[in-house]
């Protein structure tokens, strides 16, 4: 199938916009070394939108365990951390 | 190839804020290879062979919902149709089967079993119609158990024998479920030409000619195409047409992807994806409320044929590009129960049977979740049965009926069937008997049209 089998990763992070929120996902990536490749920010509808296209190649486990180094941040900031493999975006915008 | 900003956040709202989903993983089952002439062994024999094929459906699917962030609703399962397979049970072994294939659901966490089937569309065999009688009482006892029933196809004609047998099944099935709203019925579909790989329930089976293991994937989006065509409100007719195409491609691409990824980690061949339209009740998920967008004030109101004959075009147009394998019922789905536009639109009396039976023309189901009431005749389910299995004869396509006579209500109530199925407003049928047509029985024959070769 035409399924790139990349290592990378897209991650949208939405939320309230507040202090912080940048450096501490960055921090999270950084630590599970997890390299940044494209990262963009804007406030849509009034709410802090970041999508961050990273590389997971030197980063130990799947998607789902990183997701879960997330899951404290979401809560303590009140954000939605979505972390999806690029396939779903080529294969649904492009032929 | 570089991943542009646009897409990425188109496709976040789609999830977001327009309910995208993937429908159903369904997982195709042959169970021929489990025929035997003693029951308990043939029990044994499907529950075995269903339980170690879909033993990784739940989680491939968990996992892929995960990986690709769209959620994945259900995980299902289709088998050979029940009767195919039997050798000269009893309707009492029939109920014990349904129960087997209820244990093996259960235990596979999946939310649907569909198969429970017999096509007799021409004739029927002494083991499809003692299938067909245990229907009652299999649908109440079960909780994750469909069935289907085959009455006419486009070669054959139409097996009248079998549709007055339905007719009294059905009333009978509603009967012996009374205490659960007569949810029996809502498990139970009646066929013109059905499609063999088909994911979506309560039609599901594994037809004929499908291979041993299959992977079928069926998307939905109404609120997607919703959304879509709110952004165009001065856009003409053919406009129109080209963004629900557009829309199509794109949740036609999503399916396909976990189609392929679904039948590569648990080692089937990858089948069909089925492009349908289909509602929840989910606001913003319904299909009524597409058409009144196109430009009815109420679904059912003179156009609305017209306009679902332009949607359900433009999502197979869109689909068909999107991939190559698109196949089971493709198209939109109408069913009342499970879509609130449809509701409020009956409830305000804007939309009747008859009318959906018009708009099951044109678009790929029949009259699906309709419930009427608890008194109405065998010989009036019979006769609402056969119209729709000769709209599908004649036009050469499906129409399915999945009615429900709910015991105790009359025309103008509202019953609740909870969950996926929804819930229903009784709707009103002729008072005029079918009686003298059913009783005929024998079998209408098929149309020139079946003779295309």
């Amino acid at each position: 199938m035409e399924q790139t089998k990349g290592n990378r990763v897209v991650i949208s992070v939405v939320g309230q916009d507040q202090k912080g929120i940048i450096a501490k996902v960055t921090a999270i990536l950084a630590d599970k070394n997890v390299n940044i490749l494209d990262i963009s920010q804007t406030i849509m509808q009034g709410f802090f939108t970041m999508v961050m296209v990273v590389d997971v190649k030197d980063y130990n486990g799947d998607i789902d365990s990183l997701a879960t180094y997330f899951k404290p941040l979401e809560e303590e900031m009140g954000l939605k951390i979505r972390l999806q493999h690029e396939d779903i975006f080529n294969f649904m915008h492009r032929i | 190839m570089g991943l542009a900003l646009q897409e990425i956040m188109e496709t976040i709202r789609m999830v977001e804020m327009e309910n995208l989903d993937i429908r159903t993983v369904t997982m195709g089952i042959s169970l021929k290879d489990c025929a035997h002439p003693d029951v308990n062994i043939f029990k044994k024999n499907i529950y075995n062979k269903i339980t170690t094929k879909a033993a990784d459906l739940k989680d491939v699917a968990d996992k892929i919902q995960r990986e690709i962030g769209i959620p994945i609703i259900n995980r299902r399962i289709s088998i050979t149709p029940i009767a195919n397979v039997g050798v000269k049970y009893s309707s009492a072994d029939y109920v014990e089967i349904a129960k087997t294939l209820d244990e093996a659901a259960k235990k596979l966490g999946i939310d649907f079993i569909g198969g429970f089937s017999a096509l007799v569309h021409k004739g029927m065999t002494p083991d499809e119609q003692n299938l067909i009688l245990s229907i009652p009482e299999a649908l109440t006892v079960t909780e994750r158990v469909c069935g289907s029933i085959s009455v006419a196809t486009t070669k054959a004609g139409i097996n009248m024998d079998a549709i007055s047998l339905v007719g009294e099944t059905i009333v009978k099935a509603a009967d012996n479920s009374k205490h659960i709203n007569s949810l029996a019925c809502a498990k139970l579909v009646v066929f013109c030409n059905p499609p063999e790989d088909n994911p979506f329930m309560a039609g599901a089976f594994h037809g004929e000619g499908e291979p041993d293991v299959v992977i079928n994937v069926g998307v939905s989006g109404p609120g997607v195409v919703l959304h879509a065509l709110k952004r165009y409100p001065d856009a003409d007719l053919g406009e129109i047409a080209n963004v629900i195409k557009k829309t199509a491609f794109k949740i036609t691409r999503a399916g396909e992807l976990v189609g392929r990824l679904a039948a590569e980690r648990l080692g089937a061949q990858f089948g069909i994806i089925d492009l349908s339209l289909a509602p929840t009740n989910a606001t913003g998920d319904s299909v009524a409320e597409i058409l009144e967008e196109i430009g009815v004030e109420v679904c059912g109101a003179p156009g609305t044929t017209a306009a679902l004959a332009l949607m359900n075009d433009a999502v197979k147009k869109g689909g068909a590009m999107a991939t190559s394998y698109a196949g089971g019922l493709s198209g939109a789905f109408i069913p009342v129960s499970e879509d609130n536009g449809m509701i409020a639109a009956v409830e305000k009396g804007a939309l009747s049977l008859s009318k959906l039976e018009a708009m099951t023309c044109v678009c790929s189901v029949g009259l699906d979740m309709i419930a009427v009431p608890g008194d109405t005749h065998p010989a009036t389910i019979a006769g609402v049965i056969a119209d729709e299995a000769a709209i599908g004869m004649i036009n050469k396509k499906t129409t399915a009926v999945r009615i429900i006579p709910v015991a105790g209500m009359k025309a103008g109530d509202m019953v609740e069937f909870g969950g996926l199925l929804g819930r229903a407003p009784i709707m009103e049928v002729s008072q005029y008997s079918s009686e003298k047509l059913v009783r005929r029985g024998g079998r209408i024959p098929a149309p020139i049209q079946a003779l295309t070769n």
